[in-house]
């Protein structure tokens, strides 16, 4: 694995490996010292040109514990506003040695075009509508973890509630799910499904309370308020009435069912619930994994199983 | 054309003695740390495994009073040789209790270059400082890269680096591929 791009690429197999890698790495984590020397002298630069400062340091995080160096371009203290192009900042941290870029875009497409800048390994940390892998991978960890499943989803009903039309996790999530065996529905308001077509084996429901005495887990997206405006949905108190998690649907959960929020929570908006009180609430969880996972992510390409080298190398 | 080569293995323990050798080398490490406190036997992921579960038997059996805990060791993580040599992680570390203090008797299947055993060191420490590690292997086959010693051995073997050895509960079998010119 060269890049990390999409989660299209990866087939059952391949998201195993990495979730057991990641296992690894939670090992790791929940030691004292939480820090190995595997990456020693390697440098992972995190380009963002959109704010995101969960994952940014996520990634940060989970390549200082394997001992990479770490960089930060972040848009706002950067030469953008004084109108260097997006190439001329990737050409340019290339020939300071990097050797991987962590890419954060608003538009879809970006890191792919990155690769053709360096020569070093891209991986998507979210890019447009498009895809953000490793958070479909975090979930994909948290919820095979939980519910002790192996690398398999197998049967499991994952329902994911909210824009999907916009959402890159969903986007990404629906795909990891389904490859790995789950029964996904997704429910949302008419105008924020994906003008395309839902993806083969995916279902829709209308509304949160058809999924809800039923799903093995429940995943929130955020409700971006920028939506709003677009008059996609018609107000934020109508969409929280069929769409939003409060107590009462809360109960109806089954006893074992996960609640999952990629973050960051719009409470009173599709939040109506402190998730802190719901015994099946994984939000911060999927922060943890999403340490190890990213970790997984960056061993896998920069360090070990690569399959960049040949045996002769050996 | 390529050389003709042949191909031969030789089997050097069969079952019973491997059997045998790991049951002296328990019986070596009681007498060596007769009242030494914790002793931790570590097996390396994923060949010492299977032997470390073995020897923590062994000296379960002959002194039973004997605190004894097993654990493995995963050292992917810490190998000099990432870069060059891609590794595929097996099963994860499992280290049962912080190691400052106790006295570690590391376990391998073969001791060649001393590599896998310098990253292994290196991976105990992230678990506490122990009072002393120890290394058990089945088969010492030379050609050590790094000034590392064992402390137990099974078999003493030399080898050719080309040969292959492997070692199961079924025994050792060196496996030895010669290049034979056809002038």
């Amino acid at each position: 694995m060269k890049h990390l791009l999409t989660t299209v690429g990866l087939d059952a197999a391949a998201i195993a490996g990495l979730l057991d890698v990641a296992d690894h790495m939670s090992e790791i984590n929940s030691r004292q010292v939480p820090k190995v020397p595997a990456l020693r002298g390697r440098t992972v630069a995190s380009v963002f040109f959109e704010d995101s400062t969960r994952t940014r340091l996520s990634f940060e995080t989970a390549a200082k514990r394997l001992s990479a160096d770490t960089m930060t371009f972040s848009v706002s203290t950067s030469s953008v506003n004084k109108g260097e192009s997006l190439r001329d900042t990737i050409e340019t941290l290339s020939a300071m040695g990097v050797d991987a870029f962590v890419v954060r875009h608003k538009s879809s497409g970006v890191p792919a075009a990155v690769t053709q800048w360096t020569d070093a390994a891209v991986i998507n940390a979210g890019d447009g509508w498009h895809q953000h892998p490793t958070q479909a991978l975090l979930d994909a960890f948290t919820i095979t973890r939980s519910f002790g499943d192996g690398n398999s989803m197998s049967g499991r009903r994952v329902a994911i509630i909210g824009d999907i039309k916009h959402s890159r996790v969903a986007r990404s999530n629906m795909d990891v799910f389904v490859k790995l065996g789950a029964e996904v529905t997704v429910v949302a308001p008419s105008t924020l499904l994906p003008p395309g077509g839902l993806p083969a084996g995916v279902l829709s429901a209308h509304g949160i309370d058809d999924v809800v005495g039923s799903c093995d887990v429940l995943y929130m997206l955020r409700m971006q308020r920028e939506r709003m405006d677009s008059a996609l949905v018609p107000e934020l108190g109508e969409y929280s009435a069929r769409f939003g998690l409060d107590a009462a649907r809360a109960a109806r959960l089954p006893a074992h069912a996960l609640v999952m929020h990629p973050g960051p929570m719009n409470r009173g908006v599709e939040m109506l619930v402190d998730p802190s009180t719901l015994p099946g609430s994984r939000i911060l969880a999927q922060v943890t994994n999403g340490v190890a996972v990213r970790m997984a992510v960056l061993f896998t390409i920069l360090g070990g199983a690569a399959t960049g080298l040949s045996q002769g190398d050996a | 054309m390529n050389p003709a080569a042949t191909h031969r293995e030789t089997r050097i323990l069969d079952g019973d003695d491997l059997r045998r050798a790991v049951t002296r080398i328990s019986h070596e490490i009681v007498e060596r740390n007769q009242g030494a406190g914790a002793l931790v036997v570590v097996g390396i992921q994923t060949g010492g495994v299977w032997i470390a579960e073995l020897i923590a038997a062994n000296i379960t059996a002959i002194e039973p009073a004997r605190e004894v805990a097993l654990g493995t060791v995963d050292v992917s993580m810490y190998r000099d040789d990432l870069a060059i040599r891609p590794v595929v992680p097996a099963a994860p570390t499992d280290i049962p209790c912080d190691l400052t203090g106790a006295t570690v008797v590391l376990v391998d299947n073969v001791l060649y270059t001393g590599r896998t055993v310098r990253a292994a060191l290196e991976a105990l420490n992230d678990h506490g400082r122990p009072r002393a590690v120890q290394l058990a292997v089945i088969v010492d086959r030379g050609h050590r890269e790094l000034p590392i010693r064992p402390d137990y051995v099974g078999k003493n073997v030399p080898t050719h680096m080309a040969d292959d050895v492997t070692v199961g509960p079924e025994g050792v079998v060196i496996s030895t591929t010669m290049e034979v010119s056809a002038g």
